[in-house]
């Protein structure tokens, strides 16, 4: 108690330094002059209601929490309903068959809006799942994973736009040069650990940044590249000939193109680009979840965890750690080359302000929330970050705020993440 | 086997290890006793390449291996474990197994990622190797469950059954017997037997149960405050003046 009062004076003290001069003065102007008034008694009160609520929850915080805690799910409430851990698995297949089957139907039962956001999410996905390669399950702390999503967008759009490749000439690629960077950075990086590594990489990311910003004759600057083509839809021509050529989603298609409503003869929608987007996505998510969840299970996945597990005693195994943390942080890097190349795609205009470094420090917290490790919890935690801000529309100016306080809740109730890591442990069967 | 030759290890203005000199032969239980803070440890550390050595020769299998990386040197065939358990715990046993292997297995990505016969091969066998350890260390029910789970007695078995699956030409033991109960002792000393007469592996030791080591060990070094004080076989040592004197002090 004793210790709980000084620190609530103390939180008490922060908040009202914090929140007094920025809500309780105002500056107002009388002629030519600035003169410092106090706000209306309404505003006071509410700063010193925050004062002393701040202080109260501080006195009685042990209380307040183990109130909390104590209350014990009553017979009949959900998580008595959630069937025991053996039966949890035989929900497994038709939960799973379940989610396919309402992403696959989504477009087509949701407005253009929704699936638009719908993608948005699939990226984010993408980018989660890859980076939970690198920190969920190698344990490395990457605070620069951004630059590879900007290395695979760029691959894309200065591909396309001075060489005319297509798409999907430019996926594998994209994935490839940003598994490149990632190897060329890892390099060298690999050898720091924890905090180290996390300021190098910081650093990397920038880095990135700042060269597309700056190499304007390559990247166009600031001012970024426009006019990206969407990804076609390749498809098998038998007249004139048997070729294969790529169906486009608008009116008109460029050259050597072929519109995707004439060639199956039916009117356009401008719809069907969205959908088309939006399937393309879900089909790379669905990639990206069935390699990683392969790979977890292979051996190089096993010690990428022990590495996080022991260090030590991985090395007195004969494992080669540099090359095992430097194949997670390639293998992270290269997804978000594919995650950058459809951005790139979906966008149609990419400029370095999409590459920032609140980037990655979402795309961490997609990892984090979820659960390091977890893919579900990856997904579950991508859905959330990408559409609360969207939903809290209407609370634009404080939607940082509610960002901050899911953070500090989620760590509070659940250090472990939204769903900690299960996962698929190998067994050893038995007669 | 393996043959040390004048072994200093140097921290800033401590001497760790100064000049030690010992040899394994093939199939030999090797222990290093010495009081607390002696260095052996650090002898330990500079043969398996987890320190380089300030001066001296380490030669293993005729090749010279002072300096080379930590896991280079375990590839080589000498595999060791710490003076603290160091398990990955939240992975299950048979796991643990399972990544020790991770060179004697099909590491190729594209051939895990379509899971071609070759790959198949080699993680059952990899499984079946992990199977066969278990049941040697009595682990054998426990290989589903995670390692930080198990109780201590068993943890040490299995970071001995660890170091085993990467099929080693030498183990390097550091004092397997700490915080063991009797029982659990009697069954390491059998165990570690049965490793040499079985599977031909020689051992090096580092223990201070001196039941454990006067009963296994074929010949004992003591070091002694960095310094080497003697060799011999166990009754030599038993009757050695200056290893009674190191150990008991002067009269």
């Amino acid at each position: 108690m004793r210790s709980n009062l000084s620190s609530a004076f103390f939180a008490a003290g922060v908040t009202f330094i914090l929140a007094f001069p920025l809500l309780g003065l105002q500056l107002t102007t009388e002629g030519v002059s600035l003169i410092l008034a106090s706000s209306s008694a309404t505003t006071l009160s509410y700063v010193a209601i925050g004062v002393l609520a701040v202080f109260f929850v501080q006195l009685f915080k042990e209380q307040i929490l183990g109130q909390l805690s104590k209350v014990k799910p009553k017979p009949g409430t959900i998580s008595n309903l959630l069937p025991a851990e053996e039966n949890r698995a035989k929900l497994v297949k038709p939960g799973v068959l379940f989610v396919v089957v309402v992403a696959l139907l989504w477009p087509f039962m949701m407005e253009r809006g929704a699936t638009d956001l719908a993608t948005l999410v699939l990226i984010y996905i993408m980018l989660g799942l890859g980076l939970n390669i690198v920190v969920g399950l190698a344990g490395l702390l990457d605070l620069g994973y951004v630059a590879f999503y900007a290395v695979g967008a760029y691959t894309y759009a200065l591909l396309a736009e001075n060489l005319g490749w297509s798409f999907w000439a430019c996926l594998p690629l994209g994935g490839l040069l940003a598994a490149l960077f990632g190897f060329v950075l890892g390099f060298p990086v690999l050898r720091l650990r924890g905090d180290y590594l996390a300021i190098v990489t910081l650093g990397f990311g920038e880095i990135i940044r700042i060269l597309l910003n700056n190499l304007t004759e390559l990247t166009n600057g600031p001012n970024g590249i426009g006019g990206i083509p969407k990804p076609t839809l390749p498809a098998i021509q038998t007249e004139p000939d048997v070729s294969i050529i790529g169906l486009e989603f608008s009116r008109r298609a460029s050259e050597g193109n072929v519109p995707f409503h004439e060639f199956f003869g039916i009117s356009y929608d401008p719809a069907m680009k969205v959908v088309f987007l939006y399937l393309l996505a879900l089909v790379l998510v669905f990639f990206t979840l069935y390699v990683i969840r392969r790979l977890m299970r292979m051996p190089v996945g096993r010690a990428w965890e022990a590495l996080r597990e022991d260090e030590i005693a991985c090395r007195s195994l004969g494992l080669n750690r540099t090359a095992i943390k430097l194949s997670a942080f390639t293998i992270g890097a290269a997804f978000a080359g594919f995650a950058g190349c459809f951005f790139a795609a979906r966008q149609g205009f990419i400029n370095p302000e999409s590459f920032v470094f609140k980037e990655s420090v979402i795309i961490l917290a997609i990892v984090v929330l979820g659960g390091m490790g977890s893919q579900i919890g990856v997904i579950l935690a991508a859905i959330l970050i990408t559409i609360l801000p969207e939903l809290a529309r209407e609370f634009q100016e404080y939607r940082e705020l509610m960002f901050g306080l899911m953070m500090v809740l989620m760590m509070i109730w659940s250090p472990q993440g939204l769903l900690p890591m299960k996962r698929p442990h190998i067994e050893l069967k038995q007669e | 086997m393996l043959s040390v030759r004048g072994l200093s290890m140097r921290f800033g203005g401590l001497l760790a290890v100064n000049g030690v000199s010992l040899d394994v032969n093939e199939r030999e239980i090797i222990s290093i006793i010495g009081p607390n803070g002696a260095g052996k440890t650090t002898v330990f550390n500079c043969i398996s390449g987890f320190y380089k050595p300030t001066s001296g020769d380490i030669k293993f299998q005729g090749k010279a291996i002072q300096g080379m990386p930590d896991f280079k040197i375990s590839r080589l065939g000498m595999v060791r474990t710490f003076q603290h358990v160091r398990l990955f715990n939240s992975m299950t046993v048979i796991e643990n197994l399972l990544v020790a292997q991770h060179r004697h297995v099909n590491t190729n990505l594209l051939s895990g990622l379509l899971k071609t016969p070759s790959f198949r091969k080699k993680e059952s066998e990899a499984m079946e190797r992990a199977a066969y350890w278990l049941k040697k260390v009595d682990l054998l029910p426990m290989a589903n469950r995670e390692a930080g789970n198990l109780a201590y007695g068993q943890q040490r078995r299995l970071e001995i059954a660890r170091c085993m699956v990467t099929e080693p030409d030498m183990l390097m033991l550091d004092e397997p017997a700490a915080g063991l109960n009797p029982k659990e002792t009697r069954d390491l000393d059998e165990l570690i037997v049965s490793l040499k007469h079985d599977y031909n592996v020689s051992v090096l030791l580092i223990e201070h149960d001196m039941g454990l080591v006067m009963g296994i060990s074929d010949r004992i070094y003591v070091v002694s405050q960095g310094t080497p004080l003697a060799q011999g076989t166990p009754d030599e040592i038993k009757s050695n003046p200056e290893v009674i004197k190191a150990y008991l002090g002067e009269e």
